[in-house]
Formats: C-alpha cells, sequence, structure tokens
C-alpha cells in the first residue's frame, strides 16, 4: 500500500478530536465512556501505522496491550457506573459533584 | 609567681555565689551559708595582704603586674581578656573591698538571722564582690565594664531583696528599678566614651591606651569629648549631679547593703575609674573643670538636703553622695591620689555609719524614723560609742582619719587657685559635721522618744565585732595620708605615685602654697567641724528651739530641703513621663500593634482570601476536569509548535 | 488514484462518518450500535496496514465484549434518551468544542508545507508480514514476554474490582 504515512495520522487526529467533543458534550455517564472508547482506538490507528512504516512490531504489541487494558478498564468502569446508578439513580454528570470543594 | 593568686580571689566569690545560690535553699542551714559566703571573700582579703606584702617588698618599678586568665574576646583590633592588674592602685582598692565587705558580711550572718531569703542573700553578696573585684582588678575597660554592669545587677538585686515590702510611695522592686535605669543613663556616656577609645588609640587595654595618651598633646577635642563621656558614666554610678536620685531610694534594700554597695564600694567605683584613667582626664583641662565643679556643687547640695532629713538612712545616703562629691573634687584639681585617699577612710567611718544604724534600726525593730528615738546610748553602749567615732570621723576632727582626707582635698583645692571651690567644699563640711551630730543626737542622746513596748537590745556579737573593727580603723586609718607638713611622710601619695605618674607630667602644677597658708586653712577646717559638731549637739540636746524657730522662719525653705529640692518630681514630670507616654501611644500602640501586627495579620489575611478564590476550581463536575486538560493539551501543544 | 487510496478514502470517510452519528445520538443504544460500525471500518484498516492479528482481535474484544457489555449495561439502566443539545448548551461546551477545533488546527500545522508525494509510506515495502500471528507470537514470547504475564495480573484485578464495585450489598445499609 503506498498511502502515505500522514493521511493515516490525519485520520486519526480527526477521530481522537471527534471523541473529544462527545465527551465534553454529553451528559449521559455510558456515552461518554464510548467516546473515551473512540479515543483509544484514534491512538491504536496511529500507533499501528507507525508500525507499519517502520516495520517494527513495537508498535503492535503496544496495541495489543492497549486493548487488553481497554478491556479492563471498560469491566471496572461500567462497574462503578452500575454503583453509581444505584446510589444517585442518575448517572448524568453533572449531577454528580460530591467532590465538590 | 604569686600574683597568680589574684585569679583565685577574683573567683572564689563567684564559686560562693553558685553553692549558696544553687544549693542554698535545699541547705536551709544559716550557719553554713553565712560562713561560706564570709569565707571567700575574708580568703580573698588574706590573698590581698599577702599581695600587698609582696609589692612592699619590692622595687617601686617591679610593683606593676599583669596576670592574665583566659582570653575573651579576639576579633581583630579588640581583643579584651580576663585578665587582671596588681598595681599600686587596684590593690588599695582590693583591700579595701575584700577587707571592708568580709567585715560586712560577718555582720550580715547576724543582721539577717531569721529571714527567709538568707542563703539568697550571701549568694547576692558574693556576686557582686565577683563582680566588684573584675571592676577594679581589671586591666581592659571592658572587663571594666562587665564589671560595672555586674555590681550593676548586683545593687538591683540586693536593694529590691526584700520583693514584697513597701517603701516610700512605692514598692522596692520600684526603688531597686530606679537604680538600674538611671545606671543605665550612665552607662550610656560610659559605653560612649568607650568606643571613642577604641575609635582614637585602636585597643581597649589600659597599658595601650595610657602609653599612646602620654604621647598625646593637652586639650585634644576628641580626648575632652572621651573623658566628659567617661565622667556621665562616673556620675550615674557614683550618684553625682545629675544622676544622684537613685541612691537615697536604695536605702529600700537591707542594711548591709547599704553599707557595702552604696558607701563603701560600688559607689566608688566611678571615683577608680577617674583616677585610673587620670591621664586621659590630664589632657583634657575643660572636664577636669567639670570634674571638680560637679563634685563640690554635689557635696553642698546632698549635704543641704541632709539636714532635714528624719529617717536614719537617708540622712547616711546624702551624706554618702556629698562625700562622693569631695571625692571628685580631689579628682577634678589633679589630686588623685587625695581623691583615693578619701575613698579609703570614707569606706571605713560610712561603712560603720551604716552598720551601726543597722544596730540601732534592729534594735527598734525595723523602726527608722530618728524623730521617734532617743536616749538610745544606755540601751545601746557599743553601738552608740562606735557610732560616735564613726560621727567624729566624718566631721573632720583630728586626728581621726576623715580629717586628713578631707582636708588634703580641700587644701589641694585651694592651692590649685580654686578658691570658690575651696568655699563650697568647706561650707559643705560645715554643714557634714552639723547634720551628722543632730543625726546622734536625735538618735542617742536626750530623752526616750519611742513608744513604750519597745525593749531595745544590743546586737550580737557577730554585728558589734564588725563595729569596734571599723571604728578603730576609722581612728587610725588616717595615718598612712600624713602630709609631710605636720611632719609625716604621705605614705599613700607616694605609693600611689607611680600610677599618676601620667597625668602629672601633663598638667600644670601651680605653686604649691606655703606651708603657712596650709596650717592656716587647716585650723579653719577644724573651727568649723568643731562649730558644727558643737551647735548640732546644742541645737537638739539643750536648745531644742532655735531648730523650730528656723524651720518657721523660712517654711518654704526648709519644704525644699525635706522635699529634696523636687528633684524627682521634675525628673518624673520632664523625663519619665513623656517616655512612658511616647512608648506606649507610639511605639507600642502606633507602631507595634497598628503597623508590624497589623502586617502579620493581614498577610494571614490574605492567604485565607486567596484561598477561599481559588477553590472553587474544585467543582466535582467530571467534564469540566477534562475540559481543562484539554485545555492544557492544546495550549502544550501550541507551544512545542509555535516556539 | 490507486485502488488502495479509494478503499483508504472509502473507510476513513466511513469511520469518521459514524463517529460523528455516534455523538450526535441521543438514545445511547443508537450510539452503541454505530460505535460498532466504526470499530468494523478501523479493523478493515487495521488489515490494510499488515495487521491480520490486531484487526481480529479488534472485532473479537472490542466490538464482541466491551461493546456488548456496554450494551448489557444501557439495558440493565434503563436509560432514558437525552435532552437535545440546544437545551442544555453552557459556556463550557462551546468552549471546549472550539478548543478540541484549534487542536485539529495545530495538528493540520503540521501537514501544511508537508510534501505529501515524498512522504513515508503507510507501509513499507517489503514488510507484509510484519502482523502476523505468527509474528505477535514471537514477539509476545520472546520480547514482550514480561508486559504479556503482568497482563494476565492486570485482568484478574480487573475482574475482581468490577465484581466487587457492583455487586449488591448483601446487608442493604447502603444501596
Amino acid at each position: 500500500m503506498s498511502i502515505p504515512l500522514p493521511y493515516v495520522l490525519g485520520l486519526s487526529a480527526i477521530l481522537f478530536a471527534i471523541g473529544v467533543t462527545g465527551v465534553l458534550t454529553r451528559r449521559n455517564a455510558i456515552v461518554v465512556f464510548m467516546c473515551i472508547e473512540l479515543m483509544l482506538n484514534a491512538v491504536n490507528l496511529s500507533l499501528i501505522a507507525f508500525a507499519a512504516s517502520m516495520a517494527d512490531i513495537t508498535g503492535q504489541a503496544l496495541v495489543f496491550f492497549a486493548m487488553a487494558v481497554a478491556a479492563a478498564e471498560a469491566a471496572v468502569g461500567l462497574a462503578i457506573v452500575i454503583a453509581l446508578f444505584r446510589n444517585r439513580q442518575t448517572i448524568n454528570i453533572e449531577e454528580i459533584n460530591i467532590l465538590k470543594w | 609567681m604569686v600574683y597568680q593568686l589574684v585569679i583565685v580571689a577574683v573567683f572564689l566569690p563567684l564559686a560562693g555565689f553558685l553553692v549558696n545560690g544553687l544549693l542554698g535553699r535545699k541547705l536551709n542551714n544559716e550557719t553554713l551559708s553565712g560562713i561560706l559566703g564570709s569565707a571567700t571573700v575574708g580568703v580573698g582579703f588574706l590573698i590581698a595582704c599577702i599581695l600587698f606584702a609582696a609589692m612592699l617588698g619590692a622595687p617601686p618599678e617591679e610593683r606593676s603586674h599583669i596576670v592574665p586568665f583566659f582570653p575573651w574576646i579576639n576579633a581583630g583590633a579588640l581583643t579584651s581578656g580576663f585578665s587582671y592588674q596588681v598595681d599600686q592602685l587596684s590593690i588599695v582598692m582590693m583591700l579595701i573591698v575584700t577587707g571592708v565587705g568580709f567585715l560586712i558580711h560577718v555582720y550580715s550572718i547576724g543582721y539577717m538571722h531569721g529571714d527567709r531569703g538568707f542563703w539568697r542573700f550571701f549568694a547576692y553578696l558574693n556576686l557582686f564582690i565577683f563582680a566588684m573585684l573584675n571592676l577594679i582588678m581589671a586591666d581592659n575597660f571592658l572587663l571594666l565594664f562587665l564589671g560595672w554592669e555586674g555590681v550593676g545587677l548586683c545593687s538591683y538585686l540586693l536593694i529590691g531583696f526584700w520583693y514584697d515590702r513597701k517603701f516610700d510611695k512605692g514598692t522596692t522592686g520600684d526603688a531597686a528599678k530606679k537604680a538600674f535605669v538611671v545606671n543605665r543613663i550612665g552607662d550610656f556616656g560610659f559605653l560612649i566614651g568607650m568606643f571613642l577609645i577604641v575609635v582614637t588609640f585602636g585597643s581597649l587595654t589600659f597599658e595601650s591606651v595610657f602609653a599612646q595618651a602620654s604621647a598625646m598633646q593637652v586639650g585634644t577635642p576628641v580626648i575632652m569629648w572621651t573623658t566628659l563621656a567617661l565622667f556621665l558614666g562616673a556620675t550615674g554610678k557614683s550618684a553625682q549631679i545629675p544622676l544622684f536620685v537613685w541612691l537615697p531610694d536604695a536605702m529600700a534594700g537591707p542594711t548591709p547593703v547599704s553599707a557595702l554597695i552604696h558607701a563603701a564600694t560600688m559607689v566608688t567605683a566611678g571615683v577608680y575609674m577617674v583616677a585610673r584613667c587620670s591621664v586621659l582626664f590630664a589632657l583634657a583641662p575643660t572636664t577636669m573643670l567639670v570634674v571638680a565643679a560637679v563634685g563640690a556643687c554635689t557635696a553642698i547640695f546632698a549635704a543641704s538636703i541632709g539636714l532635714a532629713q528624719n529617717d536614719i538612712k537617708k540622712v547616711l545616703a546624702y551624706s554618702t553622695v556629698s562625700q562622693l562629691g569631695y571625692m571628685f573634687l580631689g579628682l577634678g584639681v589633679g589630686a588623685f591620689a587625695a581623691g583615693i585617699f578619701h575613698v579609703l577612710t570614707h569606706a571605713f567611718f560610712k561603712a560603720l555609719l551604716f552598720l551601726g544604724s543597722g544596730a540601732v534600726i534592729h534594735a527598734m525593730h525595723e523602726e527608722q524614723d530618728i524623730r521617734k528615738m532617743g536616749g538610745l546610748k544606755e540601751h545601746l553602749p557599743t553601738t552608740y560609742k562606735t557610732f560616735l567615732i564613726g560621727a567624729i570621723a566624718i566631721a573632720g576632727i583630728p586626728p581621726l582619719a576623715g580629717f586628713f582626707s578631707k582636708d588634703e582635698i580641700l587644701w589641694r583645692t585651694f592651692s590649685g587657685g580654686y578658691w570658690p571651690l575651696w568655699l563650697i567644699g568647706v561650707t559643705g563640711a560645715g554643714l557634714t559635721a552639723f547634720y551628722m551630730f543632730r543625726l546622734v543626737t536625735l538618735t542617742f542622746d536626750g530623752t526616750p522618744r519611742w513608744d513604750t513596748g519597745k525593749h531595745p537590745h544590743e546586737a550580737p556579737r557577730t554585728m558589734t565585732v564588725p563595729l569596734i573593727v571599723l571604728a578603730a580603723l576609722s581612728v587610725i586609718g588616717g595615718f598612712v595620708g600624713v602630709p609631710s607638713s605636720l611632719g609625716g611622710g604621705n605614705a599613700i601619695e607616694h605609693w600611689l605615685e607611680p600610677v599618676f605618674e601620667r597625668a602629672h607630667e601633663k598638667m600644670l602644677l601651680t605653686d604649691h602654697g606655703s606651708v603657712e597658708v596650709e596650717y592656716l586653712l587647716m585650723a579653719v577646717s577644724v573651727a568649723i567641724a568643731a562649730a558644727g559638731v558643737y551647735f548640732g549637739r546644742l541645737f537638739y540636746l539643750r536648745r531644742k528651739d532655735v531648730p523650730a524657730r528656723v524651720v518657721h522662719s523660712a517654711p518654704g525653705f526648709y519644704k525644699l530641703l525635706v522635699n529634696k529640692y523636687y528633684v524627682d518630681e521634675a525628673y518624673e514630670a520632664a523625663i519619665v513621663t513623656p517616655t512612658v507616654q511616647g512608648s506606649e501611644r507610639l511605639l507600642w500602640k502606633g507602631l507595634d500593634v497598628g503597623v508590624i501586627d497589623w502586617t502579620v495579620n493581614a498577610l494571614a489575611r490574605l492567604f485565607g482570601w486567596i484561598s477561599q478564590t481559588v477553590r472553587v476550581v474544585q467543582t466535582g463536575v467530571t467534564e469540566s476536569y477534562v475540559f481543562v486538560f484539554l485545555l492544557g493539551v492544546v495550549a502544550i501543544l501550541g507551544w512545542l509548535l509555535f516556539r | 488514484m490507486t485502488s488502495d487510496f479509494l478503499l483508504f478514502f472509502f473507510l476513513a470517510a466511513f469511520a469518521v462518518t459514524t463517529a460523528v452519528l455516534m455523538v450526535i445520538q441521543r438514545n445511547p443504544v443508537m450510539s452503541a450500535i454505530y460505535l460498532i460500525a466504526n470499530f468494523f471500518a478501523i479493523a478493515t484498516l487495521y488489515l490494510m496496514l499488515q495487521a491480520q492479528l490486531l484487526a481480529i482481535l479488534q472485532i473479537l474484544v472490542y466490538a464482541g465484549a466491551i461493546m456488548v457489555l456496554v450494551i448489557f449495561v444501557i439495558m440493565l439502566l434503563n436509560l432514558q434518551d437525552e435532552k437535545a443539545l440546544s437545551e442544555r448548551v453552557n459556556i463550557r461546551m462551546v468552549v471546549g468544542v472550539m478548543l478540541a477545533f484549534a487542536f485539529l488546527l495545530e495538528m493540520g500545522y503540521l501537514f501544511v508545507g508537508m510534501n505529501l508525494e515524498g512522504a513515508v509510506p503507510a507501509v513499507r515495502p517489503g514488510a507484509e508480514a510484519i502482523g502476523t500471528v505468527e509474528g505477535m507470537g514471537a514477539a509476545m514470547f520472546g520480547r514482550f514476554l514480561l508486559p504479556f504475564e503482568v497482563t494476565s495480573l492486570l485482568l484478574l484485578a480487573a475482574i475482581l474490582g468490577a465484581v466487587i464495585l457492583a455487586k449488591k450489598r448483601i446487608d442493604n445499609v447502603v444501596t
């Protein structure tokens, strides 16, 4: 494939920005979580692009571990959301502000 | 070398102070504390005698020794150590301090019997002797000043010894504070003098300073200021005008304290210091004139106040101020040896008079008003006889000690050309005799005027023996200074001659005057003294109406005398009150509370305000935190890209 | 334009579109569906970039496990649709979106002035076989053995954490 590397990195940046926008804009905790997953994927994409362009397996190994961590994070994060919902009856992150000054 | 013993003599009282001070309360044994306290000074006296004997045996050139002990300050040009100068002048002072001091310590064993602060008294007394010895034996100005301050401290501690008693219009504590503060004013002068000496001579050691001074011209301005500043210190310590006001108040302390500190030793420190710096004063004739004038004026001023006082100790206090005036008069006209001679004789009879008054006060159960005494000579025979000897000595009747020393001073004043000062001095001598015998007569003679119920009894042996010894010294003490005109060798003048040599070189010694004039003046002094004695006895024994008529005819003047010319009140209004008010309103409330405290508090409030303002960042809402992250990322990226 | 380019641009457009749609959707389940579509697009891109194993893992783990878990939770909590964006817009959101745009611009700045024709190709010629199973296996059990083993610990911790956090209280004190 002869796509120049910058194109792939640009795609990665655009996806990352979209993810950031989602985090800032949405109120539902689970949707925010999904946007974070989108950001993680964008970064994975750019790592694999680098691995391919430099013919080094390290990038892909990093993505491997990133995926594992993302999975773990998803499990724990969603468990927290469930516990939060049980306590507060809401997962609107604007209403969950007990750590206020 | 035997002169090393001086270190033992100086530091033994310090050991006594530590033992009595730290262990005295626990031991709670009067005999032990008393003997320990007296022994340290007694040993000092023995050492002084040994050193004196050694010096007598040596030829005059070899009589001065420097005994270094340990180095103290070593800061470039300013070096000062604990080292002592044993020479003719300091050995005389040492003999006085340790000898009379020892007698007074023994007396105190009897006088302070039963007092619950007995051990504290002896501790303080020993500390005083330590400081005084440092003062007189020092070989440099800084160590002298250490002793100077030390005796001031002990004076404070001892005046306020009975800290829970009232005195005059205040407490004993007020009197002690007054003494300390007034002394401090004098010390300021002393310090200025020392600074000038360091600047001018580059050293504080006597030998170095005086050697350099010998090479200077008479009338150098900086020397005049230096000596004036030093003299201010002397007026503070030796109670001359204008800083004499603390001495009468110092009578709040126990009588042995008055005898030791305020008669025989501490107050003579100023005289000693001026004598020691004789060469500096000789270089400044203006200062010498000031010294002599202040001395003469103080002498007559204090004597006049003493005429109208009714407290036995107050009379003696003003007498001390007056006699110190004579000493300074002697120094001021260049008769340094005569001034020191008067220190010696005064120590004897003034200590005797104070100790005798202590015996009287003790017998009368703390009564001190002489109007309530009288007829005590049957009840207190020994006290009466010794007191009488002391009174005759101070009046200047030959052949007792006071005559020789006072007369020498008066003669040198006249022959030096200062006949106005001589006139003042002679008048003062007459007043001295008068008020002393007023005191004696009212206290011991006549019919008893005290309340029934008091049973005066003679003092115990520990008190009477020192009285007897001092009385004997008052009789024979004058013979060390019999002038040549009367056939004596004036031993003390010749003994002290090497010390004042440099000063005498600088002074224009006027013609000494003929021997006939000297005899004439001597006769005049004796006549005036005898008149004072006679009238003093007459007006208070047989013709008691006369004093009442004199007072009646000049009530204003009498009131002035009784109230000490209102000097204290004047100082209070002019100096004390403005200072206190200024401190309170301006410095305390204005600066300290208003500026400094406010600043510190404002700083604290500032931090509180900052915290209040900044904590709003913690909203608790996750999204705002994400927002801040994003902001940071964009900013850092921007900086990395565009720098 | 080669077929590579066409395929790449098609996949890129698809990924971006589904991402945008995911962010805009009000119904959380629809958001999840769009995200899954996005993951498929990215998996295909991985294939194009010679990361075969990871492409499969992407579908298996991300789309298959994680998103399923997310949809389970959405169903469990019975979430309602969100309110419209116009009702709840505030200054922080506006500034935040502007900042995201600024971020994009900064990234764009990097590309300006770049010689796109002479840029490094995404896949180095001759490196077609790096992402195969054999290649990854060799790496995992060779160079990256320690992280590989530690990851198992990490997963253990995650399991324990998830179980404890989501457990219903036995004593019913605090729910």
